[in-house]
């Protein structure tokens, strides 16, 4: 009787833990991967690391699907739960439209740029600091994330701006950067204040349509597309493509942008990069800009 | 119904009987339970795949979220962030079937009581514990977690109770951490991926020689005390040091007055291109413990919260965590571990009834008494096949180097133990988790089963698991 059993349950131990990894087999296998895998240009070029599309298939199932989708058109299961403003919808890749660019407005990024993003994350939306990634792995997901648009084959990501050196931060440049600010107008999304609460704030939407926050300087938080003075600079020089934020690579001259950089320092709390702007401010009793004033 | 039916039946009871308190026992002291959380995947819309290798073993991304406070860092944190509707709570439990043999189990034949061994085996259908995790943010960088939870007859305690402050002063340099809370394994047992009852825990993590009296070295436990740990950004750099009261996690200072542990870990992570992150690092858990208990209403009244006259006791050793491309890795951790004399000779826990001495004044250890050291490892390779089917082995051997008492066999104690199974999800959400679970266990332990005139009295066990580990 108690052979009996024993046999019995030997056997059926064996055949469950056999049984269902060979029935998994059919589920991880994904047409419609193998057809992305197969789409040209899936090459990324980091400095001397060349990321591949197929390599990236296991991480991006892993880690970037429930958001981004099988298909990276940002409808994974968990895009229907993000509700802009506050959680952006995920990035459509299909499109091949990215915020954080070192290139002009309305060129590709180069896989810099995406590499870069993947581990700093964006801030204010579900997308994590991927940082404890390798750098092949992030390669390997540029590659990946490249070939879902058509974009890649047919045009060239366009050449990254210059940025010039950062000058000596001065209550003069401060003074000029708030004139800047009032000119073209940053304080109609931004406030006057920076607090994101400017009279077309509460109407802002995407290319898609869906509701975005302008960025609000006073809450501590990191711009999406990083934190550092040449970042900041960045942003207006090249925009955030897909959001209302546009290029004033044509209004602002770049000795200007860099005033405008130091006085948005002073909008922040204090944090790593602004210490001496605010002591500035400080001193020189900075207030917010009126708009209604004929000249600032 | 004849006299050989009879003499069945019993002996069948008596097996059964004899395999239920050695499950019983296994259930109530080494289940461990894990912390594998959907709420944490609701609360950020990731698969459970985003931060567990297969859950509840972490990745390097699952492991930087927990050593950040359970952040993210993209300033959506706060539970203000989130849906009011939300509430950060899992629950987990594991109905399995399994097949016990246990080796030399004393019964009772015509010689009379006890007068024979006998291999026991039985299999059934069984239950898990509850496991009730409730954890993450109460605001920007304050962190908690609760975890009450079972065994499988629903008795509850608490496994973790822990409130953390993140990121002091904007650096992850510095988080402290006060309450009970698991210790900081690289290689946690907590989130072990194997569920039977010696394949479920690390042995290294609880191992304690043959008459040693000190339960107070069992770096598997949650213990309770407080932590300060911190990491670089990208967690390649972590460490951690945490002073700990000696009393295993039990609350209620139930032994000893002033005895307290340290838990120490450094750990640095490289990045090795297409083969991954590999991480070396190191650990040690050194402390006191008490041996010398007051005594009430007679000599065997013993007083709880009474122990004094602490002895040292040390656990150290390394631990590495090796990458060979997507699918194949590798865990390792060695193990050197010393006991004082005194342990070794049966003082320390009189309390729970582990040690038969106590260390009365004018106590001296018997001659020739030495420090009981040993020294062990384990190697963990898993094969990740996809983030949903994982298959997992293991090897641990812990040899004594030296026994307390001169004389005693050299190998008394030694364990060696190794588990095969896999773990399938057939699905992967980020709203629950669900594994297919099969697994197999066989531990070998030298000299402390019955002799009872064999020529060895090693003891083999092994255990066939086949369940649902599920939760939501």
């Amino acid at each position: 009787m108690q052979t009996t059993l024993r046999k019995w349950s030997l056997w059926l131990g064996a055949a469950a833990f056999l049984a269902l990894p060979l029935a998994s087999r059919a589920q991880l296998a994904s047409d419609q991967l193998k057809v992305w895998e197969a789409a040209p240009g899936s090459v990324s070029h980091i400095g001397n690391i060349t990321g591949h599309a197929k390599d990236a298939a296991a991480d991006y199932r892993r880690y970037c699907v429930g958001c981004h989708g099988e298909l990276g058109d940002g409808n994974g299961e968990v895009a229907q739960w993000l509700l802009p403003p506050t959680w952006p919808k995920p990035r459509n890749f299909q499109l091949g439209i990215f915020k954080c660019r070192s290139t002009p407005s309305g060129t590709l990024p180069t896989d810099e740029d995406l590499f870069d993003t993947i581990a700093r994350g964006m801030d204010r939306s579900a997308m994590p600091q991927w940082s404890t990634f390798t750098k092949q792995q992030r390669a390997d997901l540029v590659a990946w994330v490249k070939h879902f648009s058509p974009r890649w084959a047919n045009e060239k990501p366009g050449d990254p701006i210059k940025i010039p050196p950062e000058p000596e931060v001065t209550p003069e440049r401060i003074k000029a950067g708030r004139d800047v600010f009032a000119r073209v107008q940053c304080w109609k999304c931004h406030g006057v204040q920076g607090m994101a609460n400017g009279p077309s704030a509460a109407t802002l939407t995407d290319d898609l349509g869906a509701p975005i926050a302008a960025f609000n300087f006073t809450e501590g938080a990191r711009p999406k597309c990083g934190d550092t003075d040449q970042d900041i600079y960045r942003i207006f020089m090249t925009g955030l493509d897909g959001t209302p934020m546009p290029s004033f690579s044509d209004n602002i001259k770049p000795d200007e942008a860099w005033d405008l950089v130091f006085y948005l320092r002073t909008l922040q709390p204090h944090n790593a990069f602004n210490m001496k702007e605010r002591q500035i401010a400080k001193q020189l009793g900075l207030k917010p800009i009126n708009p209604n004033a004929p000249t600032q | 119904m004849n006299a050989m039916g009879l003499l069945r039946i019993r002996k069948f009871a008596n097996s059964l009987s004899a395999v239920l308190l050695c499950a019983i026992s296994l259930v109530i002291t080494c289940s461990q339970p894990a912390n594998a959380l959907p709420a944490f995947a609701r609360k950020y819309g990731l698969r459970c795949s985003a931060c567990h290798e297969s859950w509840p073993m972490l990745n390097y991304f699952g492991q930087k979220f927990k050593d950040n406070g359970y952040q993210l860092m993209n300033d959506r944190d706060a539970p203000i962030w989130q849906n009011p509707g939300y509430w950060p709570v899992t629950f987990r439990m594991t109905p399995i079937w399994h097949r016990v043999s246990t080796g030399k189990v004393l019964v009772d034949s015509t010689g009379g009581v006890d007068s024979a061994v006998q291999r026991v085996e039985t299999s059934g259908f069984d239950l898990s514990g509850l496991d009730l995790h409730t954890g993450g943010t109460l605001e920007k960088n304050f962190s908690f977690f609760l975890l009450p939870s079972s065994d499988n007859t629903g008795a509850f305690h608490f496994e973790t109770v822990m409130a953390r402050l993140d990121n002091l002063f904007g650096s992850p340099y510095l988080n402290i951490k006060l309450g009970k809370f698991e210790l900081d394994n690289l290689l946690s047992e907590k989130r072990i991926l194997t569920l039977t009852g010696n394949g479920g825990i690390y042995q290294l993590y609880h191992f304690i020689p043959v008459g040693d009296g000190n339960i107070f070295g069992q770096m598997g436990d949650n213990q309770l005390g407080v932590e300060v740990m911190g990491h670089s950004n990208n967690d390649r750099t972590r460490y951690s040091a945490a002073i700990l009261s000696s009393v295993d996690g039990t609350p209620g200072l139930t032994y000893g007055s002033n005895a307290y542990s340290g838990f120490f870990t450094g750990s640095q992570a490289f990045d090795t291109g297409k083969l991954g992150v590999q991480r070396i690092g190191a650990y040690a858990f050194v402390g006191e413990a008490p041996t010398s208990w007051l005594t009430s209403g007679g000599p065997t009244g013993y007083l709880p919260g009474s122990g004094i006259g602490n002895k040292n006791f040390s656990r150290e050793g390394f631990v590495g965590q090796f990458y060979f491309g997507q699918h194949l890795d590798l865990q390792v951790v060695t193990q050197h571990g010393s006991d004082s004399a005194w342990f070794g000779q049966g003082y320390g826990d009189v309390i729970d009834a582990v040690a038969p001495n106590n260390n009365t004044p004018g106590t001296t250890l018997p001659p020739g008494s030495r420090n009981p050291t040993w020294n062990g490892v384990l190697f963990e390779p898993h094969y990740v096949y996809s983030p949903q089917l994982i298959f997992i082995g293991r090897y641990e051997t812990i040899r004594m180097s030296q026994q307390s008492t001169p004389g005693t066999p050299s190998t008394l104690g030694n364990i060696s133990t190794y588990t095969i199974g896999y773990r399938y999800n057939p699905f992967m959400t980020s709203r629950a988790g669900f594994a297919w679970h099969n697994e197999y266990n066989w531990l070998h332990q030298d000299g402390t089963g019955p002799s009872l005139g064999l020529n060895t009295a090693n003891i083999n066990t092994s255990e066939l698991l086949i369940g649902f580990d599920f939760d939501f």
